[in-house]
């Protein structure tokens, strides 16, 4: 199949547009929310969260024995905001550290979801095929009603995003200090939290209980290689998450029945290892291309000073000199001298050399720090 | 010279601590603090690592909550009056690798008075380089804070307390790790506040600069030792109470 056919697909085909657009959707409002995740240092959170909801699925499975998702999603609401609440009481009433009451939460909330939905297993009931849909996620049980549930949460919290903008910003960057200001830091960060929470649970579905933290971190982790501006960075993880969540789409229907949910993660982690290496500011490549081309300058800059301290001791500086005197100066070798000369820093002639006026500018402000402030 | 303007008797009160006790765990690291600090002084806090100066002004501004005691600003309640305090946090206490700049985060003194919702605009954003300017750094304006070295980092805290355009100051270890150059330029800008008639209080660690930048000190240790005028307090006594037996040595490092 061609990508001229499947993307004609997408838009007739009923299963397939719902999906894509479901998986977009998710991936846009997971990546805006995982950058507060992450900047927060608040990655084990997510995963602590979707480990949570999970008893919550079956508690509510059990009570109504209906598979309807929106109650389900409803009930694993419930037990993610509980679990999430204890975390934060955990850390403020005990001396626990905060990956340490993550980690038990976690734990505590899964063991017990999964308890259950063994129980649900076991019984006799034909409704129950199928709910451990929610451990990896099933995107292809999507229908258009999740899709509109997504897309209006997600103009929620777009809404939210915006209002509270400053109020987010500030309280990422020094909760203490926004506390002086006198704003309610615990409402903005119960805000935060809850969206995020809202986001997580919008996901069970599609990623599933186990990867749904994958597609709150890795967009937004991503994101942070490309840009050293919050908005930025939010809007760039957005973009990361939808675009997972469109080719994670593509690449599972065109490669039969692979598994969407973790084809999306994996996605996403592609997108996460391509910003590392080739971000230009942070990735590895630029960095080692910048440390090289730094030593190369290096050497230049050092005979271009070797040669400044010896026209300055001449009246005029562009007094010629012969090469000679430079062959025992280590940085000195033809090719730097070539460069100089192609930057006009030197004139050439028969065995000569000497400094421009450019070139002794630059030179003698070569290690003034002030000049590359300006950028 | 200017010590001698601000006779005590006839000066406001600005801050007012009583019996202030506070606890992280179940042994108070503060103990009954009583504290009256003068409008229009320049204080220092000093005091032995871990002797609790941090948390003294974590619980004034409210960021602690302490077991007992009560705060008050001019005579009135803490919460009432926050728009008249500025703090300048202890530099390691944020990430520095957030995602932002040097302005911006000057910026973020001016969100006290915009409150809830309102955006910064022109304004603040003139107040912003104003105060980038006085402390030396409005060529960095654009820089990625991460990229700052610690002294400018610690010049963008106290750009961003300026914004405030508060009448108290609380500044925590803003000479940590600036060299002697920023050092001075800092001291003169908290001395131009205290010109202002604005009552800076900063904790301090290098003792023998004290009675050259301070006009007011406070003892502290767990308790409150000593506080008061530098030229009356700031002697062996106090310093012996403080610090106990060894603080010469130290001094003499
Ligand atoms: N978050 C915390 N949890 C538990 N104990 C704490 C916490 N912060 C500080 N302490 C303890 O409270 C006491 C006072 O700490 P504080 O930070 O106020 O000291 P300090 O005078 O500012 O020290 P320094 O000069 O090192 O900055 C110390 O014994 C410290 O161990
Ligand atoms: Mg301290």
């Amino acid at each position: 199949m061609d990508v001229t056919e499947y993307i004609k697909l997408v838009f007739t085909d009923y299963t397939l547009r719902t999906i894509t657009l479901g998986t977009a959707i998710l991936g846009a409002v997971c990546g805006m929310l995982g950058s507060f995740a992450v900047l927060r240092k608040q990655s084990l959170l997510g995963d602590a969260i979707s480990h949570a909801a999970l008893p919550g699925i079956t508690i509510a499975f059990l009570i109504t024995g209906a598979k309807d998702s929106n109650i389900l999603l409803l009930g694993a609401l419930l037990s993610g905001l509980v679990g999430t609440f204890w975390i934060r009481g955990i850390i403020s009433k005990t001396h626990l550290k905060s990956d340490t009451a993550l980690g038990l939460i976690l734990s505590l909330f899964f063991g017990f979801g999964m308890l259950l939905l063994t129980f649900i297993q076991k019984q006799p009931n034909a409704n129950q095929a199928g709910l451990d849909k929610y451990l990896f996620g099933q995107a292809a049980t999507l229908v258009e009603s999740d899709v509109w549930l997504m897309a209006i949460v997600t103009s929620i919290c777009l809404f939210v995003l915006l209002l509270f903008w400053k109020e987010f910003k500030i309280l990422l960057f020094d909760a203490d200090y926004t506390k002086t200001l006198g704003f309610n830091t615990k409402f903005i960060d119960i805000l935060i939290t809850t969206f995020i929470v809202l986001a997580i649970v919008l996901g069970l579905q599609t990623v599933g209980v186990v990867l749904m933290s994958a597609m709150l971190l890795a967009p937004a982790a991503a994101a942070r290689q490309w840009t050293n501006r919050l908005g930025t960075m939010v809007i760039i993880a957005a973009l990361f998450g939808a675009f997972s969540g469109v080719f994670g789409t593509a690449i599972s229907a065109s490669q039969n029945n692979l598994s969407t949910g973790p084809v999306i993660v994996i996605v996403a982690g592609f997108f996460v290892l391509i910003s590392f290496i080739f971000s230009p500011s942070r990735g590895l490549l630029f960095k080692q291309i910048r440390f090289i081309k730094n030593r190369r300058d290096l050497q230049l800059h050092k005979t271009l000073s070797f040669m400044y301290h010896i026209a300055e001791t001449h009246e005029d500086i562009t007094h010629p000199h012969t090469i000679k005197i430079l062959n025992n100066f280590q940085g000195y070798t033809k090719g730097t001298l070539q460069k100089l000369a192609d930057k006009h820093y030197v004139t050439l002639s028969d065995g000569n050399w000497s400094l421009t006026e450019e070139g002794f500018k630059t030179a003698s402000n070569l290690y003034n720090q002030q000049n590359d402030n300006n950028e | 010279m200017d010590k001698k303007k601000i006779p005590v008797s006839a000066g406001r009160i600005a801050v007012k601590v009583d019996d202030l006790t506070v606890a992280y765990n179940y042994k108070p690291v503060l103990w009954d603090i009583d504290l009256e600090i003068p409008e229009g002084v320049l204080m220092a806090i000093v005091g032995p690592n871990g002797a609790g100066k941090s948390t003294l002004i974590k619980s004034i501004l409210g960021i602690l909550k302490p077991i007992a005691g009560s705060v008050s600003i001019y005579n009135q309640p803490y919460e009432k009056q926050r728009s008249l305090v500025a703090y300048v946090p202890q530099k390691g206490s944020v990430d520095w690798d957030f995602p932002t700049t040097a302005l911006d985060v000057v910026m973020m003194g001016t969100y006290g008075s915009l409150g809830w919702i309102k955006r910064p605009g022109q304004k603040e954003k003139k107040a912003a380089l104003e105060a980038l300017e006085k402390v030396g750094m409005l060529p960095f304006k654009g820089r990625q804070i991460s990229q700052l070295s610690g002294g400018q980092q610690q010049r963008i805290f106290l750009a961003r307390a300026l914004v405030q355009n508060a009448s108290i100051y609380f500044m925590d270890e803003p000479f940590q790790g600036v060299d002697a150059t920023t050092e001075i330029a800092i001291i003169n800008i908290l001395k131009e506040l205290r010109k202002a008639g604005k009552t800076v209080i900063v904790v301090h660690h290098d003792l023998q600069t004290v009675p050259e930048y301070f006009d007011w000190v406070t003892f502290l240790n767990v308790k409150k030792i000593a506080t008061g005028p530098v030229k009356d307090i700031f002697n062996d006594d106090n310093l012996t109470k403080t610090y106990g037996i060894n603080y010469k040595v130290s001094i003499q490092e």
